[in-house]
């Protein structure tokens, strides 16, 4: 850390401070990745809401259209071989993909979250185990694993859920040990030496004096968590083990690929999933490496 | 490095290998489907056999396959054929064993792999080290931003991108398959130019979709490096500027960046996996998916263990390269 980084912060410390919502709105302007992820994410979820309005969402399963139209006006986004018309099966696959993405990142981050408290509080032989369970664990290339229990499930059993829980499953390893190492520094400040000597029980210093500090890092944790769900059901959904009815952009994809579609010059067919995931995942890298940046302080940018 | 050290990285391979094991072993266990069943059942549906002769067939199969024993000695015989790495037949191809089916398919995936990983992580180090180097020219500190843009890109859109532009628009290289139709695989170079070009597009996909990440954490630890005083002390020295960035700051920032390629080893594997069957390429990745459309279950749980065990077993490798990149590991 150099000392020109630092200055900065205690001069504009001594004058007085703008309102919160200047400097929310200031750190939004240096704070570019972060912006323009959060702006493609509020699109992406105009064009999801918007459409589901609008939309017929039986349009997005077989047979509710012409076969293999490319884009008209009467189907901006083409339909495919199976008769969906792509413009609701996208705005359909971008609400699966973004449930996923929000249930599983959620299961996983509070997971985590949990696990991480538990072993860094308790330490000891807790902490060991539960270290040493997310050490194995970390090598094992998750997507094969999900590869595993996706093919031993039943197809009819694939659901927009229980994908979700298959990509939950092995995915808290990450923020355990991310959350673990946060509570371990935190728990040595002075902050929670005075709680401590006041009286504060347990549970109160978690709630009240280390939860609310670790929100940043919990936040970043979260969208990376969203980040790998959309990934891992995506990749699963490619490799024909989503929920096959579904229009899941992975899916659309996976079908797309099966039926040929570059071969028979149907471009439009694979073409459009993968934009949509594209805007996607790139909204939420750049919203995770925002939120990094804003929950390290080392790599934070001031005025 | 003292044995003790040793002794706990092979442990801890050990440990990772029987962890994975165990879990492939009783997931499918958990499930009410029977791989034997569902494909003799396909075969009586396609081939006609009757109900009473399917049911004595799934029964001797059941014993061959020893799934008539109890659960744990099961268990003890499958712990004992993976370190024999032994994964049993495949269903679909039924004469061949698992092991045979990796062993055809690992040559191709692995040639993609070694040539498109040490490339990206090798332009990805040096393209996000002068990123970072505030004394290289202007041009060369911008020349990263597009495979920074990429990062959020994932192999197989890219892949399909470029199958798009490249394949189907521009119709310069082929749309798939190792070599075009019609060839017989020999050792003449028209065979050989043709199994290049077939090549190129995957390996674009996976070069294209890793070097931004290399260059990323790259970065980072350039801009890390460039605070601290060893290099400040050394530009006070007067060294030249070629030999701090060599010698004070590629040197120091190549460890981390070693145990970052550790680290992402499992997703390099299983993104070249997915490219490989996106362009039908016969590695391990089409060999994956044939055996998923056919619900062939040795040859899905075969091609995932061994996956990770060839994981487990290079990141095993890759620490006991650390002591030759950091001397203060070797002292130590």
């Amino acid at each position: 850390m150099t000392l020109a980084n630092m200055t900065p912060t205690s001069v504009a410390g001594t004058i007085s401070r703008p309102s919160r919502r200047t400097l929310t709105l200031r750190y939004i302007r240096r704070n570019k990745g972060l912006a323009i992820g959060l702006a493609i994410l509020v699109v992406l979820a105009l064009f999801t809401i918007i459409g589901l309005l609008v939309i017929d969402p039986k349009k997005a399963y077989p047979l509710s259209a012409a076969l293999k139209q490319p884009p008209s006006l009467k189907y901006p986004f083409g339909t495919d071989f199976f008769g969906r018309d792509l413009l609701a099966a996208m705005v359909v696959g971008t609400w699966q993909t973004a449930f996923i993405g929000v249930l599983a990142g959620g299961i996983g981050t509070l997971v985590g979250v949990v696990l991480g408290f538990i072993a860094a509080y308790f330490g000891g032989w807790i902490d060991a185990g539960i270290r040493t369970i997310c050490q194995i664990l970390t090598p094992i290339p998750v997507l094969l694993i999900q590869v595993v229990v996706a093919g031993s499930l039943d197809k009819r059993d694939v659901t927009i859920v229980t994908m979700a829980m298959i990509v939950a499953m092995l995915a808290w390893m990450g923020p355990t040990l991310v959350i673990r190492a946060q509570v371990l520094t935190m728990k040595e400040r002075q902050f929670v030496a005075v709680a401590k000597l006041s009286g504060v029980s347990d549970m109160g210093i978690i709630f009240k004096e280390i939860l609310p500090n670790l929100l940043p890092f919990i936040a970043a944790a979260f969208v990376g968590q969203v980040f790998g769900a959309v990934f891992a059901s995506f990749y699963l959904a490619v490799l024909g083990l989503g929920p096959l009815r579904e229009p899941l952009l992975g899916n659309i994809i996976w079908a797309a690929q099966s039926q040929g579609a570059f071969f028979n010059g149907w471009w439009w067919w694979p073409l459009e999933p993968a934009f949509a995931m594209i805007l996607i995942l790139g909204a939420l890298a750049l919203v995770n490496m925002g939120l990094d940046e804003l929950a390290n302080p080392r790599v934070r940018k001031t005025e | 490095m003292s044995i003790r050290i040793v002794a706990r990285r092979l442990l801890f391979f050990v440990l990772v290998v029987w962890a994975a094991s165990t879990i492939v072993f009783f997931i499918p266990r958990l499930s009410p489907r029977n791989a034997i069943r569902e494909r003799f059942g396909e075969l009586a549906r396609t081939g006609g056999f009757s109900p009473g002769d399917i049911e004595k067939l799934i029964a001797s199969m059941q014993q061959q396959f020893g799934l008539d024993k109890p659960l744990l000695e099961q268990y003890w015989q499958y712990l004992g054929n993976i370190v024999r790495m032994d994964f049993g037949y495949s269903l679909s191809r039924y004469p061949m064993t698992v092991t045979d089916v990796i062993g055809q398919s690992l040559p191709w995936t692995i040639g993609l792999l070694l040539v498109t990983t040490v490339l990206s992580f090798v332009l990805g180090t040096v393209l996000g080290a002068i990123s970072a180097w505030p004394k290289a020219p202007g041009w060369m500190r911008t020349v990263a931003t597009p495979f920074i843009l990429l990062t959020g890109v994932p192999p197989v859109i890219m892949g399909i991108l470029l199958l798009f532009f490249i394949g189907f628009r521009l119709n310069w290289l082929p749309l798939g398959g190792a070599y075009s139709v019609g060839l017989v695989p020999n050792w003449s170079w028209t065979f050989f130019l043709d199994l290049m070009e077939h090549q190129i597009l995957p390996a674009l996909a996976l070069i294209l979709g890793s070097v931004g990440g290399w260059v990323l954490s790259m970065r980072g630890m350039g801009i890390t490096i460039q605070g601290e005083d060893y290099v400040n002390f050394a530009e006070h020295k007067g060294l030249t500027s070629q030999r701090i960035f060599r010698d004070y700051y590629l040197r120091n920032a190549l460890l981390p960046q070693v145990t970052g390629l550790a680290l992402a080893l499992g997703t390099v594997v299983t993104s070249a996996v997915i490219v490989e069957g996106l362009f039908g390429l016969p590695g391990i990745g089409t060999a994956l998916n044939l055996a998923i459309r056919a619900n062939d279950f040795p040859v899905i749980y075969g091609i995932v263990l061994f996956i990770t065990i060839a994981i487990a077993l290079l990141m095993t490798l890759l620490e006991f390269v650390y002591p030759l990149l950091d001397p203060r590991i070797r002292n130590n």
